[in-house]
Parts: structure tokens; sequence; C-alpha cells
């Protein structure tokens, strides 16, 4: 019998989490970084999609905390723990993060990077280890994972489709 | 938003006449480089999210060639012109006279990257101009840059900036078509002009709106 997955989207500056035979899926990752956070026992999983390093960088009163590395991180890890999953057993994979062009104002300068860099600091502050990262580089990445089998997709334009 | 005052429906009115005279003198410049007509649809002035901003340019994960520039001075913001890679084919065929010419996301002659940057600097150069003439304000562009990947990827970089303010954005589209003879492919692609929030300001007190 064919099982239909459903899945789940997550928009920019956004986060959500699912249970198996869901998926969830991200597109059009640039400069900013999907970070899914995920736990293989129970088979739930959650992703954000952050844009910013640091929600320091927000200047509107409303924070949109899945906008920024450091608190979306946070909230991602509290949604998965409010349905039952222990902060010990989080793993997270992690793509995005890349320059796709050479210039910009100072603020967007080295923004892929710098967001990768938010989020392994943030990764590491809260003890959750990196199981898999595709970063870096010039090239959009649509992302999708499946907390069934713990394998995140990665299509790219140029270099087509991988698994992590 | 950035100022106490709220935007209006007549704020959003003098950003459309911005698109209508900047993009008007972009497509004359287009057709004057390809001796054809070019049709330029009503400027499309919206406060959007980001997503809707992606919608707007084909969706986050649709394959576009995007021309993406800074503009700097008194009005700072990021501009982009984003064209299917059909219309894209089109355009450079056109421009190099070469019917057997094929542009995709994995080959990307430097010959169609080439006229790519040179059809950016012309419609960006002739939009910014004629909206530096009529709002008096100094503008000035940095070159453009050429990418072929998902509008996601393309666009939000010109997001970043305006991400540190607002989850929202202003955006001035301005859809412009080559009128073909009817089914063959031709030219349909959109201007985006995206004001950084610091600017917003600027423009309407040039336009004597604030």
């Amino acid at each position: 019998m064919m099982v239909l997955k459903e899945v789940v989207r997550v928009g920019i500056a956004d986060m959500n989490i699912v249970k198996e035979p869901m998926t969830i899926r991200t597109s059009g990752l640039g400069s900013c970084v999907g970070v899914v956070l995920y736990d293989e026992m129970k088979k739930v999983a959650g992703l954000l999609h952050i844009m910013l390093p640091d929600s320091n960088l927000g200047k509107s009163n409303q924070l949109n905390i899945a906008k920024f590395a450091d608190t979306g991180i946070y909230a991602l890890m509290e949604m998965l723990k409010a349905e039952g999953v222990r902060p010990m057993s989080l793993k997270a994979k992690i793509a995005g993060g890349s320059q796709m062009f050479q210039f910009g104002s100072s603020d967007t300068i080295r923004i892929g990077p710098r967001n990768v860099e938010a989020v392994k600091k943030e990764l590491r502050r809260l003890s959750i280890p990196i199981i898999a990262e595709d970063t870096g580089g010039s090239s959009g990445r649509t992302i999708e994972f499946d907390p069934a089998t713990s394998i995140l997709n990665i299509r790219t334009v140029n270099q087509g489709t991988k698994e992590l | 938003m950035t100022s106490e005052s709220p935007i209006t429906d007549m704020h959003l009115d003098v950003l459309k006449e911005i698109g209508n005279i900047g993009a008007a003198h972009a497509a004359t410049s287009l057709s004057q480089l390809l001796d054809r007509k070019i049709d330029m649809y009503v400027p499309n002035v919206k406060l959007v999210s980001f997503d809707e901003m992606f919608d707007l340019a084909g969706g986050a994960e649709a394959i576009v060639a995007g021309i993406y520039l800074r503009i700097e001075g008194d009005l700072s913001g990021s501009m982009f012109f984003v064209l299917s890679l059909e219309s894209s084919n089109h355009f450079i065929r056109r421009l190099i006279d070469d019917e057997t010419f094929s542009f995709s996301a994995s080959t990307l002659p430097e010959i169609g990257v080439s006229a790519m940057q040179e059809l950016g600097n012309i419609l960006s150069g002739s939009y910014l101009s004629a909206l530096s003439d009529f709002t008096g304000l100094k503008i000035y562009p940095t070159v453009p840059s050429l990418s072929v990947d998902m509008v996601g990827a393309i666009v939000s970089f010109g997001l970043i900036e305006v991400s540190h303010y607002s989850d929202e954005v202003i955006v001035i589209d301005t859809q412009i078509r080559e009128e073909g003879e009817s089914g063959s492919t031709s030219i349909n692609g959109h201007f985006f002009l995206l004001p950084d929030p610091s600017s917003y300001i600027t423009i309407f007190k040039s336009l004597g709106v604030m």
C-alpha cells in the first residue's frame, strides 16, 4: 500500500515540529540557515528557518523569535520539550548559510557564514550535537527532514539532491 | 515600521507612481535594445510578509535568473529584476542573435551571464535615473550581480536589511512583458524595488506626502 507522506512546510523566519510519518520542509534557503532538531527514538523533529544570527540585531519592539539563531533554537527546543522530548536526546542537522552575492550593505555582507557560526554557538551552548551539516557555498538549498529515518534531504539547483 | 506614523493608501499611491515612472523608462530602454514593443503592467505596491514576497517572484523554490543590486545615497534599498529561465534564454538569443543558445541552471555560458548583467545595468540604470529625477534624491546603484537559483535564496538576500526592523516589507512590483506574437515565448520579468525602512520617510518627504 502506498503511504502518502504529509509534508509540513516552514516559511522564512518560522518554525514547526512534526512526528512520523509526517516530514518537514523549508524551501529556498540562501544566507538563511535551516536547523533541524530531532529525537531519533521518539521520531519527533523540529525545523527552524533563521535569517539573522542574533536577536540583539532586532530593531523592532515585536520580536519574532524564529528569525534569530539564538532565540529560535532555544524556542524550538522548548517546543520539542512540550512534546515530551528530553533535551539530552536531541540531535541537530543544519543546512544553508551560503553567500548568494558578493556585495551588500555592511550588515548583509557575510550574513550566511555569520548565521552558521551563530547556530553552532547556540547548539554548543545547549549541548546539542551536530550530526551533519551542509553549509556555505553560493547555492540555494531546499531541505526536507523525515523523523522516521532521521534523514535530511537537501536539494540544490546545480548539485542535485543529497542525503545527510 | 520605523516611523510612528502609519503607512496610508496615499503613501502606497506615491510608491506606485515611482514604480510607474521607473519601469516605464526601463521598458523604453529594453524596447530600444531589442527593437520590440514592450508592455508594462500597472505597478503593484504592497506591504507583504517575506513568504508572500517570494510568492510574488514565483515561489520560494522556483528557479529564476535574478539580477540584484543595492542602492545607496539619499535612498537605500535593494532592487531585483527577476526573469524565468525561459525568458532569459529568449532575451539572450535575441540579443546575441543565436537561436541555439541555452541557459540553464547547470550551464551558465559566459556570454549569457554578461548579456544578463548588461540587461541588469540598462534596466536598473533607466529605472533608477527616472526615480532620481522624479524625487530629486541622489541614488547610487552598485553594479548588478546575477544569480540563477531558487527565488527564496536570491530574494531573501534583499530582505536581510529589512528583517532587522520588521517581518514585512513594502515592495514596488512592476511587471514588463514583450508584446510577442500570440503563443510565442516572450520576455516576462518583474522589477522589485525594496526600499530600506529607514528610507520610507525620505521618499515620502521628497514627494511632499509627509
